[in-house]
């Protein structure tokens, strides 16, 4: 079974993150940049299945020249081989359009299963592996807290705000998880070793028969027009409990028509 | 002036309550209309509360598809729906189903899509909040029919009586929209609580709480006011409560009027799941916890006697 796992390089979370004022765009020079946590469960989904079933797993990323580290690192943790997408046509790039480039890069490659985390930190979206099952025309298995695969037929338990559903498809079928699934395993000495000769495949928007103008902020569906810095909040009242801390609250609560 | 149509949202026959805060918040871009996709037999009892809030049409397609395959059959009657109504704009809530039927409508439409607006204009000029709050956002959608799926809380529900006629659409659902079947929807979460995103009052619990019985005195200040449940991470890592209940970075973001913050010590991932609040109310042991620097009031404390004693004063109060 082969598997291609989607991962997407972001600035981490515990770092200020900006927007660049040229162009409204996410400042990826401004911060630290890791792999997208949630994309840390879907490797580790993708080598569990991999150990299980056989086959070959295979990390894909569109993204600039940097996230070739983030590719190294998911090498290292025992993932076959890298495809990375990188062209700076793809600049600015929506997330409609960033799927249709996915859909393309897929195309490209022999895959059973394609696994995603279920949202990304920076972006915050949450629809591209649903708008990638789209493109693809194959089986949306999103939100998954549990995969199952037998055979051809692959099942998950989606999470819901109440529960969750049990959904089936059939592969080929793109999944997203979410970080309850597992628990990623950490790079080992002889992964990051070996990690240093495992092949990646570099592409650019012509390798996938895409013309720059169809892709990158020219052919953006969305476009920030303008933002500011969020003025910081401002602490309030601060007290400390004398016996009577839950009653200020209610005074707070009810001064403020809450309660 | 131009449709704009409004994807309803329902449990248990009862329209929620954040699409009558879009059906409102439609109104700046139009004349709303509602589109009510559901197993047959399910549209007739939502009828009266859309056409009480604004709804000047509704489109109703009934096909049990819509429920035994997940979202690309409901992404589909939409789009067919948009391409003959050609409306200024589609309005979902912020849910992740929404989201994904939103973009999967997007796609077929054309157009784009933005998540998670807080506010929306007569231009259509959507503002977001990103980067856990910390920077606002000014989007627009460049291309065909705007797509928007707009955060519980962002605008108040006000009735509007309108025509509410009641237009029944059929829709062929595609079969490679079959592709993912469901076979069982269990539930999980316990009894009679508000949905966490949508809930205009939020109580959460932390690592302070200690352990999943300790939840309990979380629970019974939520039962008082009426909050929806949640938990910041280090509560559902450890097993104390369901992973569904998770406010923040890698869970759900609310924005509700209130949030009270029990044994919460505000890591940054979690503060990105909540800062938008109305009003923070935050208890810590820790007086140097940083939730208290984004509390509007503040109580150094044990949570559980703080917690105790708020319930009843609130108990007190509803006689």
């Amino acid at each position: 079974m082969n598997i291609v796992v989607l991962m997407k390089q972001v600035p981490d979370t515990w770092a200020e993150r900006k927007l660049d004022g040229a162009d409204n765009t996410l400042d990826r020079a401004a911060s630290d940049a890791v792999i997208n946590e949630i994309d840390e469960y879907a490797i580790e989904e993708g080598l569990l299945l991999k150990e299980a079933h056989g086959g070959e797993v295979t990390v894909l990323t569109m993204g600039p020249d940097r996230a070739a580290e983030s590719i190294r690192k998911a090498l290292s943790m025992g993932v076959d081989r890298g495809v990375h997408v990188v062209d700076d046509a793809l600049h600015g790039s929506c997330v409609i359009t960033t799927a249709k480039v996915l859909a393309k890069a897929l195309g490209t490659l022999d895959y059973d299963l394609v696994i995603a985390g279920s949202e990304a930190t920076d972006s915050r979206l949450a629809v591209l592996p649903a708008l990638l099952a789209e493109a693809l025309g194959v089986a949306q298995l999103t939100g998954a807290r549990k995969v199952t695969v037998d055979g051809p037929t692959v099942t998950i338990e989606r999470t819901t705000e109440t529960g969750f559903d049990k959904v089936e498809g059939s592969s080929p079928a793109v999944i997203s998880v979410v970080e309850k699934i597992n628990e990623p395993r950490y790079p080992s000495f002889k992964g990051i070793m070996a990690a240093k000769s495992k092949p990646v495949t570099t592409l650019s928007v012509s390798d996938l028969s895409m013309s720059a103008d169809e892709v990158g902020l020219a052919a953006a569906t969305t476009a920030v027009k303008s933002f500011e810095v969020a003025p910081p909040r401002t602490a309030g009242t601060i007290v400390t409990d004398q016996g009577a801390g839950g009653s200020a609250i209610a005074e707070f609560l009810i001064a403020r028509k809450l309660i | 002036m131009a449709e704009v149509l409004v994807l309803v949202d329902f449990a248990n026959g009862t329209v929620k309550k954040s699409t009558l805060e879009l059906l409102t918040a439609a109104r700046v871009l139009g004349v709303p209309s509602a589109v009510v996709l559901g197993a047959p037999g399910m549209a007739g009892q939502l009828i009266e509360t859309l056409t009480a809030y604004g709804a000047s049409k509704i489109y109703i397609v009934e096909n049990s598809d819509f429920d035994g395959y997940l979202v690309a059959p409901r992404a589909e009657a939409l789009a067919q729906i948009a391409g003959q109504a050609m409306p200024a704009a589609i309005l979902v809530t912020s849910s992740a189903e929404n989201k994904e039927i939103a973009a999967r409508t997007a796609y077929k439409l054309g157009s784009g899509f933005l998540a998670d607006a807080v506010e929306i204009d007569e231009d259509g000029d959507v503002k977001q909040s990103v980067f856990g709050g910390t920077v606002s956002v000014t989007s627009k959608v460049t291309k065909g029919v705007p797509v928007i799926s707009l955060r519980a809380n962002a605008v108040s529900a006000q009735a509007m009586p309108a025509e509410g006629e009641q237009i029944p659409v059929i829709v062929e659902v595609s079969e490679s929209a079959k592709s993912a079947r469901v076979l069982d929807r269990v539930q999980e979460a316990k009894g009679s609580r508000p949905a966490l995103q949508d809930a205009s009052v939020v109580v959460a619990g932390g690592r302070g709480v200690g352990s999943a019985e300790n939840f309990s005195i979380v629970e019974t200040l939520a039962d008082s006011i009426g909050a929806a449940v949640g938990a910041s991470r280090a509560a559902t890592d450890a097993g104390w409560v369901p992973h569904q209940m998770q406010v923040g970075q890698t869970g759900v973001t609310v924005s509700p009027q209130l949030y009270i913050a029990l044994g919460i010590s505000g890591a940054i991932q979690h503060r990105a799941g909540m800062q938008t609040a109305k009003t923070i109310v935050a208890v810590n042991k820790d007086p140097e916890a940083p939730i208290f620097e984004l509390a509007d009031f503040g109580v150094v404390g044990d949570l559980f006697s703080v917690a105790a004693q708020l319930a009843d004063e609130v108990n007190k109060r509803k006689g």
